[in-house]
């Protein structure tokens, strides 16, 4: 047994690092969504009216429209991408899973934001894709909306975050015991039937996890709409940013904050409710 | 008994009554020969065992059949049919797996019924036919569960409803007893037994436990290091094995080995009549083939031998008994349970019993 000294030694200085820059600084953010600005001073004038401001001011509810289409279409996309990569990796190659698999890791070693400027480098009007089109005879002048425009954004974080949704799901499908699969072609069912009645029901929830990764994390994301992303393509991190920099006006960034938080919150419960149901023990 | 004489091996020689053909099968894993040249008929009906310790290459020969492997050279054929060439889905073979290998996400019913759901059968029939194969097997109350609130008896009979729904030609089992515990395994065995008799589908099963696959099986076909070392009926098989290998496999049994002159074989001590050609041979004497020779006589069909008891370990209805008779040769002699026995006695077997056996 541990002494009561020795407990509290090592459960109080994790406790105190929580507390000290997690829980206070949600407090004060939560506190901060409360009150207002006057005369370019924040006072401690207790209101609801950020939260009016941010469900009526047209811009504010499109902006927020447009970052959950885009977390979903980036969502969307990862697992249209990632799962059959996952699928061909656990059932397919064999002798070349080891090294696919690192290939498919690597990127995550890549600065953030060196990904971000290669894709402005792809993308922009005298960039590769476009020179490419026009060498090509496709094009005759750059295509414009390739780059700064939510179709940037979400290229851009699809890319970033497939490796996220493909984990996930390719340790979900790793899982999965082999004599299931054998089992299923043993009692007449083809490969396609397989994969529907089996294979797919046995990995939602590695596939529930990474939807989830990668719509959580496009929806904070701030810096890929302001490296590819434009006028057109800003999301609602950028309006929080903007708020608590430029325009000075940290209670209503701070209920933006907050309401992205308890969204991001809800969607966590949702996929772990969703995720129980789905895991056989 | 099962009315197709499955115990008279000479009715395997003619294709025509074969269910399944296995023709010179061989398997590679690389550079591993797992199965070497395997020739065997299945009949109709049968319950077959292929019987060898681990590493024999007895799963790899149902893997083949199943059509989970494909075999490096050889053919098999069913009724007829070319089957290696086939995928397993368009075989009419099904397989109880080792761990069973239940669906989880998928209730008993479910797990029933998914042959028939994937084949496009009415649900009403796969109504009446899942109710049919759980009330066979005994778990009809069960129809809702998850397999993984199943004990391991329960999910054995889950497995052999989900394979038999299907009315293959041929069930495979692969170890299906392994997981059990001894007093379950004993009931499941009598259990499966019974209903191979009872829906007459030729089984062939797969077991390292040489006891399982005497009780159960009509022939049983002795793999070794990827070859048959022999193919025959239990009672056959253990009473004239054709090697030492076998002998020693199936049974308890006296390896005595010697060399044949001028008609009598000499193996230690132990001397006998035997017209055979000179040379070296091996025999076979089952333990339970020696016998006390109380009264000291010994008919000429007969051999008679002294010896010490070193060991005597009782098993109930019988004692197994280590003598020592001399030299260095050691018997071991299995008695009726007489009470405890030492010192020197005289035993004695008949010749008859001695097995000449191939190394």
């Amino acid at each position: 047994m541990y002494s009561r000294a020795y407990k509290s030694l090592v459960s109080v200085p994790p406790l105190l690092w929580v507390a000290l820059f997690l829980l206070l600084p949600y407090a004060l953010m939560f506190a901060h969504s409360f009150w207002a600005v006057q005369q370019g001073a924040i006072v401690h004038h207790w209101n609801l009216n950020n939260y009016r401001t941010l469900f009526s001011k047209p811009l504010y509810v499109e902006v927020l429209f447009r970052t959950m289409r885009i977390a979903a279409s980036v969502t969307l996309c990862s697992i249209l991408l990632g799962y059959p990569l996952a699928y061909f990796l656990s059932f397919h190659a064999h002798a070349r899973k080891e090294l696919l698999y690192q290939l498919v890791i690597v990127p995550l070693w890549v600065s953030y934001l060196v990904r971000g400027y290669a894709w402005k480098t792809i993308l922009g009007s005298d960039g590769v894709l476009n020179g490419f089109l026009q060498y090509l005879h496709l094009t005759h002048a750059p295509v414009a909306f390739l780059l700064y425009s939510p179709f940037a954004v979400v290229l851009m974080l699809t890319h970033i975050y497939t490796p996220f949704v493909f984990l996930p799901i390719y340790a979900a499908l790793e899982h999965i015991p082999r004599p299931l699969v054998e089992a299923s072609h043993d009692l007449g069912a083809n490969s396609f039937q397989t994969f529907f009645r089996v294979i797919l029901p046995l990995s939602m929830p590695g596939l529930l996890a990474g939807a989830t990764f990668a719509f959580l994390l496009t929806l904070g994301d701030f810096l890929a709409p302001l490296l590819v992303g434009g006028p057109s393509g800003t999301m609602i991190a950028n309006v929080v940013q903007s708020l608590f920099g430029a325009a000075f006006d940290w209670p209503l960034g701070a209920a933006i904050s907050v309401f992205i938080l308890m969204l991001t919150i809800s969607l966590l419960f949702l996929s772990e409710l969703l995720e129980k149901r789905w895991v056989y023990k | 008994m099962n009315s197709s004489a499955a115990n008279s091996p000479q009715e395997f020689s003619t294709p025509t009554g074969a269910l399944l053909e296995v023709r010179n099968v061989a398997k590679r894993f690389g550079s591993t020969e797992v199965l070497k040249n395997i020739s065997l008929n299945i009949a109709s009906g049968e319950f077959l065992t292929l019987l060898g310790e681990s590493g024999s290459g007895k799963t790899t020969l149902l893997r083949l059949i199943a059509g989970f492997e494909q075999p490096t050279s050889g053919e098999i054929w069913m009724s007829g049919e070319r089957l290696d060439t086939l995928p397993p889905y368009k075989r009419r073979v099904n397989t109880v797996f080792q761990q069973y290998a239940l669906f989880p996400h998928l209730s008993v019913r479910d797990n029933v019924a998914y042959g028939l759901r994937v084949k496009g059968i009415s649900a009403a029939e796969i109504n009446g036919r899942v109710e049919e194969a759980l009330r066979m097997v005994k778990m009809l109350d069960f129809a809702g569960s998850r397999p993984s609130k199943l004990s391991g008896g329960q999910q054995q009979r889950v497995a052999l409803a989900r394979a038999l729904i299907n009315r293959p030609k041929l069930l495979l089992l692969d170890e299906p007893l392994s997981a059990l515990d001894a007093n379950l395994r004993k009931q499941m065995q009598s259990e499966l037994k019974s209903l191979q008799r009872e829906i007459g589908i030729t089984f062939l099963f797969v077991t390292h436990d040489q006891e399982e696959a005497m009780a159960l099986s009509d022939r049983i076909a002795l793999l070794r290091d990827g070859a048959l070392e022999q193919v025959a009926s239990p009672r056959e098989i253990y009473a004239k094995p054709a090697t030492a290998y076998t002998a020693q496999f199936i049974g308890q049994t006296n390896l005595l080995r010697g060399e044949i002159r001028r008609g009598i074989a000499t193996c230690g001590i132990l001397r006998w009549p035997f017209e055979e050609s000179d040379g070296s041979a091996i025999f076979s004497l089952r333990p339970e083939a020696i016998r006390l020779c109380a009264d000291g006589k010994r008919q000429t069909t007969e051999v008679k031998f002294r010896g010490a008891i070193r060991q005597q370990l009782y098993g109930g209805a019988t004692e197994l008994l280590e003598v020592d008779c001399g030299n260095g040769q050691f018997l071991r002699v299995r008695l009726p349970a007489s009470g405890p026995l030492t010192g020197d006695h005289e035993f004695i077997f008949a010749i008859a019993d001695a097995i000449r056996v191939q190394e």
